[in-house]
């Protein structure tokens, strides 16, 4: 089989893309999605707070992701639920399975890459304990209650203060859980200001930051946790260790990027991102092939995700109908202060947003981009956090005899 | 009295100070948009959540539902009760009503179901 364009994902990412490579001409398209329906993560997503941005109004995970939906029934674009993708080469040859079709090859023209990304698993914590029934990851607990109807527990612990898991603590409470505490590991909490809010404080729900979790007990099923407040190296101390009985720990300890099928195809990743190195146009090192939304980095708000995809979707359609611009190669570094940005490299003469995090909170900074020792762009914050993306804006005329444009965070 | 407040209405969260006298807000400051105002003025007074859930479907599917406007604060776990009480029949589209009147409000699906 051959397509002009194939995504991988249905979910925000990647009907957002489709849309815009819809909108910008190209019909022979194809979506991919592994699961049953399209709308990816924000089917289960049930609460409130999506699409402001967007669509100027507050809708659900589901309402936002039938917007777009309905948008691909609308154009007819086609899609293939039930389909998983095996392999992508790095001449565009995708392999897929389903059970209709077997194993089965499309040659795509342009690929973009859209399959989100995955939650960081308690593997990765190294807690004490054995390994007792009522662990969960806070998507998991969210794919539970909210799409499959059980709930994982009735007293809950969860560990680390992303927005899923104050989403879920909120969740749990109003089924009927008891949630004990939220802990997280950091001073601050990752999530946003809103849900410490609207999901802790409304139900008098602890939030007990620099605290983490050293021990899991119970054998059959967790039975409690002990937790204990972290010196600023982040190591437990001993003597504050107290012991909370509980049946179920929620972990929301982070997202990465589903990067597999990215490094089949030998496509250059970003070691911070842990997503691909794109430029402007979200092209990655393989040419014609793009990436959009939490598989290139993990966004706070879909909204962000649906406008760098529809970038990528345009973008592959400029490439499939070879509108070639005037290339330049513009690098762009950043000082550890700022962790990274998004693109990580401009080869257009063209105005860009470059998205980017920062290491820690900071107070009354400057980001201010260098072209060598030269200030070309300087933007004031009152506050940056590492839970917080931020985005400031690159006019072309800065791009001019310029190699490498690097992004510092300075005080005032 | 002042009283320090985060905004809930977008995902900026604004530290909101509203000043009260006499049991009615005077002053709001902190805000960066007009909703923060009416926000801090509510939260005050009468504070109003959107409530977001399920409901099991006569043939046990999860259809996610919504309040189509903000109700009490203090009534969440009331309307909760009403909700999982209910148990419509498939198939549902978005914005169906699934109940009339939860405290004010109505009970809207969310997600289309066959």
């Amino acid at each position: 089989m051959k397509k002009e364009l194939v995504i991988i994902g249905g979910g925000p990412a990647g009907m957002s893309a489709a849309i815009a490579a819809y909108e910008s001409g190209v019909r022979d398209i194809l979506i991919l999605e592994r699961d049953d329906s399209l709308g990816g993560i924000l089917k289960q997503c049930i609460h409130n707070g999506f699409g402001l941005h967007r669509f100027g109004e507050e809708l659900t995970g589901p309402e936002y992701a039938w917007a777009y939906e309905k948008q691909v029934h609308e154009k007819g674009i086609p899609y293939k639920l039930n389909t998983m993708v095996l392999d992508i080469s790095s001449d565009k040859v995708i392999t897929a399975t389903n059970a209709e079709e077997g194993i089965f090859t499309i040659q795509a023209e342009a690929i973009i890459l859209a399959m989100g990304c995955r939650e960081r698993a308690k593997g990765a914590l190294n807690i004490a304990g054995s390994r007792p029934a009522g662990i969960f990851s806070a998507g998991t607990a969210q794919r539970l209650v909210n799409l499959e109807g059980y709930m994982p527990g009735k007293n809950v612990v969860i560990l680390g203060s992303g927005d899923i898991g104050l989403i879920m603590a909120r969740r749990m409470t109003m089924e009927g859980a008891k949630v004990k505490a939220v802990c997280e590991l950091m001073p601050y909490s990752g999530g946003l200001a809103r849900n410490i809010e609207q999901c802790l404080n409304d139900f008098d729900i602890p939030l007990k930051l620099s605290t983490t979790v050293t021990k899991i007990h119970g054998k059959e099923r967790v039975e409690g946790v002990s937790i204990a407040r972290v010196d600023e190296n982040r190591r437990p101390i001993q003597e504050t260790e107290e012991y909370i009985p509980c049946d179920t720990l929620l972990l929301s300890v982070g997202l990465i990027p589903e990067n597999e099928l990215s490094k089949s195809a030998e496509i250059e990743l970003d070691r911070v991102t842990n997503g691909a190195i794109v430029d402007q146009d979200r092209q990655t090192s393989v040419e014609g092939i793009f990436a959009c939304g939490n598989v290139l980095h993990v966004h706070d708000l879909v909204d962000y995700v649906s406008e760098e995809a529809a970038i990528a979707g345009k973008s592959a359609a400029d490439y499939i109908q070879n509108q070639a611009a005037e290339k330049i190669c513009v690098k762009l570094t950043v000082d550890g202060k700022i962790r990274y940005t998004v693109p990580q490299r401009i080869t257009k003469k063209q105005d860009a947003t470059v998205y980017f995090r920062v290491a820690d909170v900071f107070r009354n900074v400057k980001i201010n981009v260098y072209c060598g020792e030269k200030l070309v762009l300087s933007k004031k914050k009152a506050k940056v956090a590492p839970g917080e993306m931020e985005s400031i804006l690159l006019k072309k005329d800065m791009l001019d005899a310029c190699s490498e444009l690097s992004f510092r965070l300075e005080e005032e | 009295m002042i009283r320090e407040l985060t905004c809930i209405v977008c995902p900026i969260g604004c530290s909101l100070k509203a000043e009260i006298i006499d049991g009615a807000v005077t002053k709001v400051e902190g805000n960066t948009c007009p909703r923060g105002k009416v926000y801090a003025e509510n939260e005050c007074t009468h504070p109003m959540r959107t409530l977001t859930t399920t409901v099991k479907c006569v043939d046990g599917s999860i259809v996610p539902v919504k309040t189509n406007s903000p109700i009490p604060k203090e009534k969440v776990f009331e309307a909760m009760k009403m909700i999982n009480k209910t148990n419509p029949t498939l198939p549902i589209s978005v914005g169906d009503v699934i109940i009339e009147d939860v405290f004010g409000s109505c009970v809207v699906a969310t997600q289309n179901k066959k």
